[in-house]
Formats: C-alpha cells, structure tokens, sequence
C-alpha cells in the first residue's frame, strides 16, 4: 500500500526534554483522503503534524513524503511544496496589506512567472470563497476569512497535501463552519489530501478517517463511525463521543439497539424516530 | 457580591468620523449580586464593547452603569475603584503575563491596590488555590508553563483582587474538553466560595448553559433574548437564525421533533434529552 505520506515507527523527543512526545507511531496517509487527527493538549497531534512537511525531524523512525526521507535535507523544499501548513492563529501567518498580495506570497517565493502568479491567486481565492476579498487589507476581515486567506496562501503553492493543525481554534462558530466547508471542498473537489488536527470531534464528522492520538500514541484508527462506536475508549481517553452517538449509547442502555453509526443530526434522528415511531402522538 | 445596573447604555466607536459605528444601543440590564450569567453572541454582537464598560474600560456614549449603586463614570475616583471591583479577565489572558515568576504575576493586581505584602502573598496563595496552580510552580517563569496552565495563572492574578464581579471572556477558547472542563469548574467553584457575581462571555452556548442561571444573547448591538436558559432554548429557529450554534441537544430534539416525537421545546442537555424519551417508552407505550 502506497500513500502519500508514510510514517514509520516515529519517535520524538524535544530537545531538552527527558520524555517522548511521539512514542513509536506508524502511519500510512492515502493520497486524496481527509483525515482527521483528534487528541487532547499535549496528546503529540501538533508534533506529528509539524512531522509532516519537516518542521521537525525525527528523533528516530522516519517519515516519507511521496516517497522522500524528510530527513534528507536537499529534499526539504521539494516536500514543503507538496506539503502547505495552516496553523492555529491567522493573525499570525498573515504577511501582506491586501489580501491578494498575502496570497501571491508563496508563489512569489517559488519564482513563478507573473501570469501564472495571477492565475494561482485567482483560482485560490475563488476555491475559498475570498475572490471577492482580493484588493481588502487582511487585518479588517474575520477570524474565519483570515484564516480561509491564509488557506488560499497555501494552495496557491498547488500542494497535494494540506496539514491544519487547529485552525478553528481561535474561531467563533460561522467561521469554523466556513473553515471545515472551505477544507472538505479542498479534498472532494480538488483531490487534495487533507490532515486536519482538531479537539472539536464535531469536525472530525466529514472525514473519511478518524485517528485518536494520546500521550504520543494512535489509540485509534478508522472511519469516525467506527472510531465514535468505541465509547468507552473515548470516554477514558476524556475526549468523549459526539452528542448523537452519546445519546444513542445511553438509549441502548436502557434496552434499545440503535446503531452508533448515525453520527449526523439528522441519521440520528431517523434512527431514533424509527424505534420511538410507536409513540408518535 | 456586587450588583450591576446598566441603563440606557449605547457606544459609538469613532464618532464623527466616516467610520462612525453603533457597537452597542438601548442596553438595559440588572445583575444581582451573585448571579452566574452566560452572555451569549456572535463576533461583532457587541459583547465584548458590553463587558469593557462595566469596569470603566469604555466609557458610554450615553446611559449610566451602577456598581453597588455607584455612578462608575462619576468621577475618576470612582472610575479607579471599579477596577478593582470589577475583575475582567480578556480572551487569550495568558499573552498578558509578564512578570518574571508566577507568584509576581500574580501578585501585581493586589500589589497595585497598595496591600501589605503579608496580604498580597495570602492572596496569591489563595488565587492560585482557586485555579489549581500549585505552590511549587510560584517561583517559575510563566513562560515554562504549558498553555492551560498560563491561562489558569493569568486568571488568578485578576481573582487575587477579591472582585465582586468576575468577568471571562472567552475562558475556554482555544483549550482542549479537558481544560475546558477544568477552568469551568475552577470557575463555578470560585463563585460558590465567594459569592461573587459572574459573567461567562462566550461564543459557545453548550459550555455556558449547563453553567449560568441567566443567558443573555447580544444581537447586532442589543440584547435579543435574556432569561433562563430553558427560556433561551425555547427559541432554537431563532438562535440559529442569528448565527448561533444551539446546544447539540438542542438540534437533535428539534430534529426528532419535525419528526413528530412529542418533546418540551426548550431542552439543551442530553440527560434531559434521555429523561424524556425514556419517559416516552417508559409510558407504556412499548409493545
């Protein structure tokens, strides 16, 4: 099996520290999926991600990026044009006084020609819906637009593989959901690979793999409804489950089988209408 | 322990100029000693513009605000003393450290209130006490704490004050389920100890609810909804219509009613989501 990034056996320790914030993790990325990564502060989601377009280097273990070492330093810029990060705080990954500016930015950097510079702004700015933004100054916008700018930046790279780690963190809830919008339509419409670190599970719903890192390990891997069937783990990993699924577990408790799957609002509530449809008054 | 009276209280930011805008108009509230309550808006609602005059931070445009029965913009005098009265606790609160150990930081509001140093040490021991920062941190600098517990330091310098009122703006955001549960309940114990009134601004009403006794919704500059927050909830199209994300609770048992199940219109937790369509199966219904 062949993915876009591999990761094998990646241990980490910050230098200074006596303890491993990545304890052994292995990890296949298939090109074109949208994975997301949930777990608590301190659980080394970020360390992993910062992993991804060699921030960090492993301590051991390694990671592949389309087949190249991170570690092999003539290799660095070739990956962190495949791989664009977005982080936590907009405010700080914004450079320009207009927005089409911020986003020229990188591709400026790799020396494209001007035209071609023109086209990529375009297009960017068009995928996250900011087209119309282009000439603002970028410190006049919203949480969630400057954060969908700074999403434009990095697309305007043309990577394959997007890594955001937290960047609803600092949202209020319109611009979070413009955010998981913009990044979903990333992967379905333009076959990017998206990675999103998160500690909101809400967001964790779309994507098509779900892994739950604690204390620098995967404790677990799969579709969210797999991952969110396990309740107990989750719970004992603090994290919690969802509310739909939380509901439809205690439901099953007192003497109900309804699945667990039925993440979304509306699933849900099918499921339960279908068992509850008796009482219906 | 301190009572709040807000009337007629409107603010214009740059008035006179082409950018004059409204923040916030016709504001008028009560808030008796003791109360938790939950202020609940979108970005830009005008919350945050609210809370910064209820310790003289702004003044109003227009309209009056009474601590105790006090006029807070009478005279400088009493603008000064409202500060210490008043504790406002600002988003992102750890960027403000800036002392060189925890035990300084946290001792700067009540150092400035001109406290015996015998007192101001009680009270950093006792702040700290409030937010789970351990004694054996005091003599570390803040910035080799991790980020939770910065903002649990940064929010004990401000309590080390004694203010009858509390205010957090946005205390959770940012922070992992478990941090946020931890300063809640940092929060919620604060209060029950001392009796203090508090003020939870938020953006997230699923934390909030579950805590305060009154949710009060800001709108476009004006308060939309204020009162309990069943109250609040029975108003879900509403909420949602202003941009407002609504328990998940309350979304599931609106869903499940369009789908005909019999449930109050007003629930925003799942126990009670549970309770009732137990007692729905549970009214011998079951076949």
């Amino acid at each position: 099996m062949n993915g876009i990034i591999e990761i094998k056996d990646l241990h980490y320790i910050y230098p200074g520290d006596e303890t491993e914030s990545l304890k052994g993790v292995s990890l296949t990325i298939e090109k074109g999926s949208f994975v997301a990564v949930l777990g608590h502060n301190g659980s080394g989601k970020s360390t992993l991600a910062k992993h991804l377009n060699a921030i960090l280097l492993p301590t051991s273990g390694s990671v592949l990026v389309d087949g190249m070492d991170t570690s092999d330093e003539t290799k660095t810029l070739d990956i962190r044009r495949k791989v664009g990060m977005v982080f936590q705080n907009p405010d700080n990954q914004i450079v320009a006084n207009v927005v089409e500016d911020d986003v020229a930015f990188a591709p400026e950097n790799l020396g494209a020609p001007s035209e071609e510079i023109r086209r990529r702004v375009d297009a960017a700015l068009k995928q996250v819906d900011m087209y119309e933004f282009r000439l603002h100054a970028p410190h006049l916008l919203s949480g969630g637009q400057k954060q969908r700018v700074a999403i434009a930046g990095v697309i305007a790279m043309d990577p394959e593989v997007v890594v955001l780690d937290e960047p609803t963190a600092m949202l209020d809830p319109k611009g979070r959901s413009e955010v998981i919008k913009t990044v979903t339509e990333l992967c379905r419409t333009r076959g990017i690979t998206v990675v999103l670190i998160t500690h909101h599970m809400s967001e964790c719903i779309g994507a098509d793999r779900l892994i739950v890192m604690s204390d620098g390990s995967i404790v677990a891997d799969g579709t969210p409804q797999e991952v969110f069937s396990q309740v107990e783990l989750m719970r004992s990993e603090g994290l919690g489950v969802p509310a739909t699924t939380e509901l439809l577990y205690e439901l099953n408790k007192s003497g109900h089988r309804l699945p667990l799957t039925a993440l979304t609002v509306e699933e849900c509530a099918d499921e339960i209408a279908k068992e509850f449809g008796n009482v219906r008054n | 322990m301190s009572e709040i009276k807000v009337s007629g209280l409107r603010h214009v930011y740059s008035a006179g100029t082409p950018f004059e805008k409204v923040a916030i108009d016709d504001i008028n509230i009560e808030i008796p000693s003791g109360q938790l309550v939950g202020l609940i808006g979108h970005t830009g609602s005008g919350k945050s513009t609210f809370i910064q005059h209820l310790n003289g931070l702004l003044a109003p445009s227009s309209g009056t605000v009474t601590v105790d029965g006090e006029n807070i913009f009478a005279s400088k005098e009493a603008t000064r003393k409202v500060r210490f009265k008043v504790g406002l606790v600002f988003q992102y609160p750890e960027y403000q450290l800036f002392e060189e150990t925890v035990f300084n930081d946290i001792a700067f509001g009540p150092k400035n209130m001109g406290l015996s140093e015998a007192e101001v040490a009680e009270r950093v021991r006792e702040a700290a006490g409030f937010v789970g920062v351990p004694e054996d941190c005091f003599d570390k600098s803040p910035l080799e704490l991790s980020g939770g517990q910065k903002r649990r330091v940064a929010i004990a310098g401000v309590i080390a004050m004694r203010p009858g009122v509390l205010i957090l703006d946005e205390p959770t955001a940012g922070l992992d389920p478990e941090g946020c549960r931890r300063i809640l309940s940092n929060i919620c114990e604060y209060r029950e100890k001392t009796g203090s009134t508090v003020i939870i601004v938020s953006h997230s009403m699923e934390d909030v609810a579950k805590l305060a006794d009154r949710l009060v919704v800001f709108n476009g500059g004006h308060i939309e909804f204020d009162g309990t927050p069943e109250e609040v909830f029975s108003h879900p199209e509403e909420l949602k219509a202003i941009g407002l994300a609504v328990p998940a609770a309350t979304e599931l048992s609106m869903a499940l009613r369009r789908r005909g199940i019999a449930l109050s219109p007003s629930i925003y937790t799942i126990s009670r989501l549970l309770e009732e369509l137990n007692a729905l199966t549970g009214g011998g219904a079951e076949c």
